[in-house]
């Protein structure tokens, strides 16, 4: 009896190890692919180890591409023209390329193995990309579930970004979460500034970033982010401008209101902003002030239902309601929107309606 | 029994595991790939294609190993694990091998062989072998012949389903609820075979 067990648990062990071994011997002679020459827009040359994938081959030369999934290849943000080098295209990109990208060969970097030597094109601004150290320097409570945080550069210790660019802020493991992961938060402070990056968060219950910024980060804590991303940004032109976020949506357009007054930008602007109730309006104080040093900035907070006790003589009803009533030929104007993808179609739809041409409308859609 | 009358054996066996004693159709076995992958013909042919090559690779495998390995040291009650080990191992042996050696194979099967391990198909066809006491040579059509068949069975359909999707399926058996009473009728349709080879 025992030798039987003995036996039947030195055969399988035997049997396993020498499978094990094996599948390590192959995997030494199948997966080394030595190193690879990444050829970076005709110019730039870095070597890299060959057998990962293109976008942790770039981040390990501290190339980052935007990818707000991690590399599992379900975000679809990591597009890279591959012009040389990448084999065909794989089942697991085709959902999220264009025919025009697949023409103008373009793939998802986390999906394309490092094989051998690649040509590919980058642009340009993606270098201006790094991971920043920081600390987090204060949080303050907007309404009960939005807050600003606040974050000091430290190493490297200033950032340059276009207002209406995001940030991947790392939420380390914690109990909720097993790994790191990175998530995408707009940045609402003033540009000048080149130290601060500030974040204005909605707490998403069940989400993983947003409960770890809320109820486990501190003030004077570490974090870490990678930016600036996304092209949500002004237009150069003098054009009149509607703006329509709801809710956190309002971080981006706190930055570009620094940038313009900065700037001393006169353009024609009305920001239509949309809360639930009275008390979920916020930065009020801050938008008066905008509208007092730009001459042609107007705050338009609007409430969809008002408590029936309360003064409110602002506009009511749906954000977009009050920008359907306010406006009646658009033709000529831009829009910028910022929110949850429903406050984004919507949006949209109404602008259109009123006149404005689809490719005038820029937007920074919540995923 | 002499060589020629063991392929002979094996021929009838691999046509029967085809269309008599289909592995899928007949068994129920490899059903979870079978309804998560039937959606597109060309995903159902992939996975059809590594079945079939796994199948075959791996019955002769788990041959060798239960009889030259299992059976002399009275191990036989150990294949349930050994074959599993032998399945994994070879499915990643052969993932790795073929990334390196032919990337467009691997691009066709690469997503589908991982797939594969937890294909309980796999592993019923080494355990049939085991019971009904094949030889290799058997083995190897047996192998190749349950594959084909889960491999007919699979892209048969695909093609019903991409024939479904422009009719109006009552919401609560769209998808999978659909897909299994098509099965069961495949299941019916493939009886008829039944005694056109008493092949064992």
């Amino acid at each position: 009896m025992i030798v039987t067990l003995l036996i039947s648990v030195l055969i399988i062990s035997a049997i396993a190890a020498a499978l094990a071994l094996l599948l390590v011997i192959a995997e030494y002679f199948f997966a080394n692919y030595g190193q690879c020459t990444l050829t970076i827009n005709k110019e730039k040359n870095v070597t890299v180890e060959g057998g990962s994938s293109l976008l942790s081959a770039l981040a390990s030369q501290k190339i980052f591409i935007p990818s707000a999934c991690g590399g599992k290849g379900t975000c679809g943000l990591c597009k890279v023209k591959v012009l040389d080098g990448a084999g065909p295209l794989l089942p697991t990109e085709e959902p999220y390329l264009s025919q025009e990208e697949i023409k103008t060969s373009f793939r998802l970097s986390c999906q394309v193995k490092v094989r051998k030597d690649l040509k590919i094109e980058i642009p340009e601004e993606l270098f201006n990309i790094k991971q920043y150290n920081c600390k987090c320097e204060e949080i303050r409570d907007l309404i009960h579930d939005i807050k600003l945080f606040r974050f000091r550069l430290v190493e490297p210790s200033d950032i340059k970004y276009i207002p209406g660019q995001f940030m991947q802020l790392l939420a380390p493991a914690y109990e909720k979460s097993k790994e790191d992961v990175y998530r995408a938060y707009s940045i609402a402070s003033d540009p000048a500034d080149k130290s601060i990056i500030d974040f204005i968060i909605r707490l998403v219950p069940g989400g993983i970033c947003t409960t770890y910024c809320f109820n486990y980060l501190k003030v004077g804590d570490e974090a870490k982010m990678n930016g600036p991303y996304g092209q949500f940004r002004l237009t150069d032109t003098d054009a009149e401008m509607i703006w329509i976020a709801g809710g956190s949506g309002i971080a981006p357009f706190v930055s570009m209101l620094y940038h313009m007054k900065n700037t001393g930008s006169r353009r024609k602007t009305t920001f239509y902003f949309g809360a639930n109730k009275t008390k979920e309006l916020f930065l009020l104080d801050e938008m008066k002030q905008f509208e007092q040093e730009l001459p042609n900035f107007k705050f338009v907070p609007v409430v969809y239902k008002p408590d029936e006790n309360e003064k409110w003589n602002g506009e009511t009803g749906l954000v977009t309601e009050a920008a359907a009533r306010n406006n009646k030929n658009l033709a000529d104007t831009e829009g910028c929107l910022c929110g949850s993808p429903g406050l984004i179609n919507a949006s949209i739809k109404v602008l259109k309606e009123l006149g404005m041409k689809e490719e005038k409308i820029f937007y920074d859609k919540f995923a | 029994m002499n060589l020629t009358s063991e392929f002979y054996h094996a021929l009838i066996v691999c046509i029967s595991a085809i269309f008599t004693q289909n592995i899928l159709l007949t068994y129920f076995l490899g059903l979870c790939p079978f309804i998560g992958s039937s959606r597109e013909i060309k995903s159902a042919i992939g996975l059809g294609a590594a079945v079939i090559f796994v199948m075959t690779c791996t019955c002769a495998l788990n041959w060798l190993v239960y009889h030259y390995v299992l059976v002399p040291f009275h191990l036989e009650f150990f294949r349930f694990i050994m074959f599993i080990i032998v399945i994994a191992a070879f499915v990643q042996f052969v993932e790795m091998a073929i990334d390196r050696l032919s990337p467009s194979l691997y691009q066709r099967l690469g997503v589908f062989l991982p797939l594969i391990t937890v294909n309980c198909a796999i592993l019923g066809a080494a355990l049939f072998m085991v019971i009904r006491d094949y030889g290799f040579i058997v083995t190897v059509g047996y192998g190749l012949g349950s594959g084909t068949g889960w491999f007919m069975a699979i892209v048969l359909m695909a093609n019903i389903r991409s024939r479904l999707h422009n009719d109006a399926i009552p919401k609560g058996l769209q998808g999978a609820g659909i897909t299994l009473i098509i099965v069961g009728i495949m299941a019916l349709a493939f009886i008829g075979f039944t005694g056109v080879l008493a092949g064992r």
